[in-house]
């Protein structure tokens, strides 16, 4: 009997290892082995000048030092600025809808239907959904005939040709295409709360905001930093709707050119090197601002708790 | 039991997976092999970045036999299938895949060997000084081939060895394209001569946009539309050693496009976008466009028509503003774009490719046929004299004007000498940093900034750019 167990178990063991043996060769292929030669190459002078390949030469640290002589943090602002125009709003519906989608007192009918509507945007390919607004904000396009046949205008509205018209219609395409999926993401950690505790409030007096302040957003907080990190790695490597709104351009006077549309720019003359490094230092700042989130989020969970086990103690 | 099903079951669940992973394999070798051994014959591959040659190649190529419904392919009497790859220019797209596709040549199957691709003037020598090109006289045509050829067509694809590289059939003068009706209205006729007469230079030039302002309409459409005129008129290429150098002439674009912006004598928009289309057509109140021999019978013509010829549209007045456009010289001589014919070095039918050239490009009764039958401005000499003295030849879409006898003037005083590899990328870029500043979302210094930060991002090889003005 024993012997048969231990042979059992040792069989499974080798299925297990079968089993998660694709997933690692194609992580090995497609993701480790890219990264490890990213890295590799930024510390290489690697381009094509026409069709003449030259290098890789090996140049040490030139180019990071190029990286940070260049406008590099201008588009590192850019990114952020239009990550939290999107995230803002996004994040203010996402609580406002979720509260009310969930809230037992409200009751509101066809929850099914506004929830597969809201997430509706997502669907559709982001590039797909840039030419669709291109066209629609374009100089001569429906939104700007609509404003002047209204009255509201009278000549159009250049809205790729300005700043704040530029980064509003990236801001609020991300706003459109995300705010479903993060409504949908908070009503499930609401709907885990314990309703006792939704109903205890209530039985106390407890008003809409407070029951809102007090007990749903404390006890969403885990979701809630998820949301804020994904948002925040997604953001920083905002690209393909920023991209082909602007047609590649990044216009006007590059401040809708975000990091990977910079690092993009490289690969015009095939530029691994400079393209790596950007990859490299991006990757940091996106590890460096994750661990921060993550730490001053929970860090101040974790003090509480100790807090609590003190005064439980004393 | 309860372990042998188990194993019995995961042993079923790995043998799916092995098996559709062979499956895979094996669908992908067999197609593989069916095209390098299929009976259809020979393949000739063709890049391209939009189907003018092809409509070219399929209308007068005379070995062709038929052309599939999608054009996608196109077989010739001998069996062997032209098959097209077209990707779009812009941003560098069909460049970026060609080279993709030539570094990999070598190792390409005999039959997905690009054979013939085409370039643009505007990167020419980045194709003509490497070794990806072939030597026409090593495919077989001779001087004497080429006799009837504009000389310029022949200088801009002749590297430094002196070998020629590439041949057209086009030649591209450019010329201002204008609407008669708003001649009339702003001029008083709408008389080619006359007209010229009133553009003759860049003073009365800007005159005109005034006069034509008072009256409503738009000299220009957008920011790019004469740039041409003046980057074509420049001391030197783009390009000296390692460092850029703006030629003052480009300024003077810079200078007159604000001006024209800040009087409200253009429509703002750019080079190929929507409003700029819209502009040519039948609800457009743009005075005219510059533009070059294709311009004129591929984009020009199209875009004027009310209903397109796909949706059922006729060639005839009264379908937009067909008819209502002429051509004059304009206030300076320019070029614009040009297509030239490469074979390419690994070609597996250089026969094929030579007797594609010679019949398109050489063939004096062909060139005059395009002409005749497409307005555009073919490649040899004599067949464009002959029709340019034509007294009964006119185009039906300029009003019966003969552009011809102008496009013959203005070819003669083509002079591509200052044509280098970088011109694409930084006249790209230069009109784009200028936009802003057009805009006026930066100054005239951020402008050039700008400039000088797209310059050193696409090109890692240039390091400085300097200033003429």
């Amino acid at each position: 009997m024993e012997g048969t167990g231990k042979k059992n178990n040792v069989s499974y063991a080798r299925w297990g290892y079968i089993f998660i043996f694709p997933f690692f060769a194609a992580f090995l292929i497609f993701q480790l082995i890219p990264l490890v030669s990213t890295i590799y190459y930024s510390f290489f002078e690697y381009y094509r000048s026409g069709l003449k390949v030259i290098g890789p030469n090996p140049v040490g640290l030139a180019n990071y030092k190029a990286i940070f002589e260049s406008d590099f943090l201008k588009y590192m602002g850019n990114t952020i600025i239009l990550w939290l125009l999107g995230f803002v709003p996004q994040i203010f519906f996402s609580l406002l809808l979720a509260a009310w989608f969930t809230d037992l007192r409200l009751r509101i009918h066809g929850k099914q239907f506004f929830k597969v509507v809201i997430y509706m945007p997502n669907l559709i390919m982001a590039s797909a959904f840039a030419m669709l607004f291109f066209a629609l904000f374009s100089d001569n396009g429906p939104v700007n005939s609509f404003l002047i046949s209204a009255g509201i205008l009278d000549h159009p509205f250049r809205f790729l040709s300005t700043v704040w018209g530029a980064r509003g219609l990236v801001a609020l395409m991300n706003f459109l295409m995300w705010f479903g999926n993060t409504t949908i993401l908070l009503m499930a950690a609401v709907m885990g709360i314990n309703p006792a505790l939704f109903e205890a409030a209530e039985l106390d007096g407890c008003s809409h905001l407070q029951i809102f302040f007090k007990i749903t957003l404390p006890m969403i907080r885990p979701i809630l930093i998820y949301v804020l990190i994904t948002s925040m790695l997604g953001g920083l490597q905002m690209f393909d709707v920023p991209q082909i709104l602007t047609n590649g351009k990044g216009s006007p006077d590059r401040t809708v050119t975000t990091i990977i549309m910079y690092l993009n720019n490289h690969l015009y003359s095939k530029n691994y090197g400079m393209a790596g490094a950007v990859s490299v230092v991006l990757f940091i700042i996106c590890a460096v601002l994750c661990i921060g989130v993550y730490f001053s989020m929970n860090g101040d969970d974790s003090l509480v708790r100790s807090r609590r086990k003190k005064r439980g103690g004393a | 039991m309860r372990k042998s099903i188990k194993s019995l079951a995961s042993l079923a669940l790995a043998g799916i997976l092995a098996l559709s992973m062979v499956g895979c394999g094996g669908g992908a070798e067999s197609t593989g092999s069916k095209d390098s051994t299929g009976e259809a014959g020979k393949v000739l591959n063709i890049w391209c970045w939009n189907d003018e040659f092809q409509s070219r190649f399929n209308d007068y190529y005379p070995e062709v036999k038929e052309v599939a419904e999608d054009k996608s392919t196109t077989t010739l009497n001998d069996g062997t299938v032209v098959k097209w790859t077209i990707n779009p220019n812009e941003g560098n797209n069909y460049q970026d895949k060609l080279d993709e596709a030539l570094l990999n040549q070598e190792s390409a199957d005999a039959n997905d060997k690009i054979d013939i691709f085409l370039i643009e003037a505007d990167y020419a020598l980045k194709y003509v000084d490497s070794d990806y090109t072939m030597d026409v006289t090593e495919l077989g045509l001779t001087a004497d081939d080429m006799a009837n050829q504009y000389q310029y067509t022949k200088d801009i694809v002749t590297d430094s060895n002196g070998a020629i590289k590439g041949t057209t059939w086009q030649a591209t003068p450019g010329l201002f394209a204008y609407r008669r009706s708003i001649a009339k209205d702003v001029l008083g006729t709408d008389d080619p001569a006359k007209v010229q007469e009133a553009l003759a230079d860049w003073d009365k030039f800007d005159d005109v946009a005034e006069k034509a302002h008072e009256k409503g309409y738009k000299m220009l459409s957008g920011y790019d539309d004469s740039y041409r005129t003046f980057s074509n008129n420049v001391k030197a290429p783009w390009v000296d050693d390692t460092t850029v150098v703006v030629d003052d002439n480009i300024m003077e674009w810079v200078e007159q496009t604000k001006e024209y912006t800040e009087k409200g004598y253009n429509n703002k928009t750019s080079l190929w976008d929507d409003g700029w289309t819209k502009d040519q057509g039948p609800e457009g109140k743009v005075f005219g466009f510059f533009y070059s021999t294709w311009g004129i019978n591929f984009t020009l013509l199209a875009n004027s028509l009310e209903t397109p010829e796909e949706e059922g549209g006729k060639l005839e007045v009264g379908n937009g503003i067909y008819g209502d456009y002429a051509v004059c010289e304009g206030p300076q001589p320019y070029y614009w774009g040009g297509t030239w014919i490469c074979g390419a070095a690994g070609t597996d039918d250089a026969d094929l490719v030579k007797d594609i050239m010679l019949k398109l490009t050489c063939d004096e009764e062909i060139a005059k046929q395009i002409t005749l039958d497409t307005q555009d401005y073919t490649n040899n000499i004599p067949a464009m004299e002959a029709i340019a003295a034509d007294p009964d030849y006119g185009s039906d879409f300029l009003g019966g004007q003969n552009h011809i006898a102008l496009f013959a003037e203005a070819a003669k005083k083509i002079d591509m000498s200052n044509a280098g590899p970088f011109d694409q990328g930084c006249n790209e870029e230069m009109q784009k940093a200028f936009k802003d500043y057009y805009d006026g979302v930066v100054d005239e210094k951020g402008a050039k900034a700008n400039f000088e930060t797209a310059i050193k991002e696409k090109y890692p090889e240039l390091t400085e750019v300097k200033w003429d003005d």
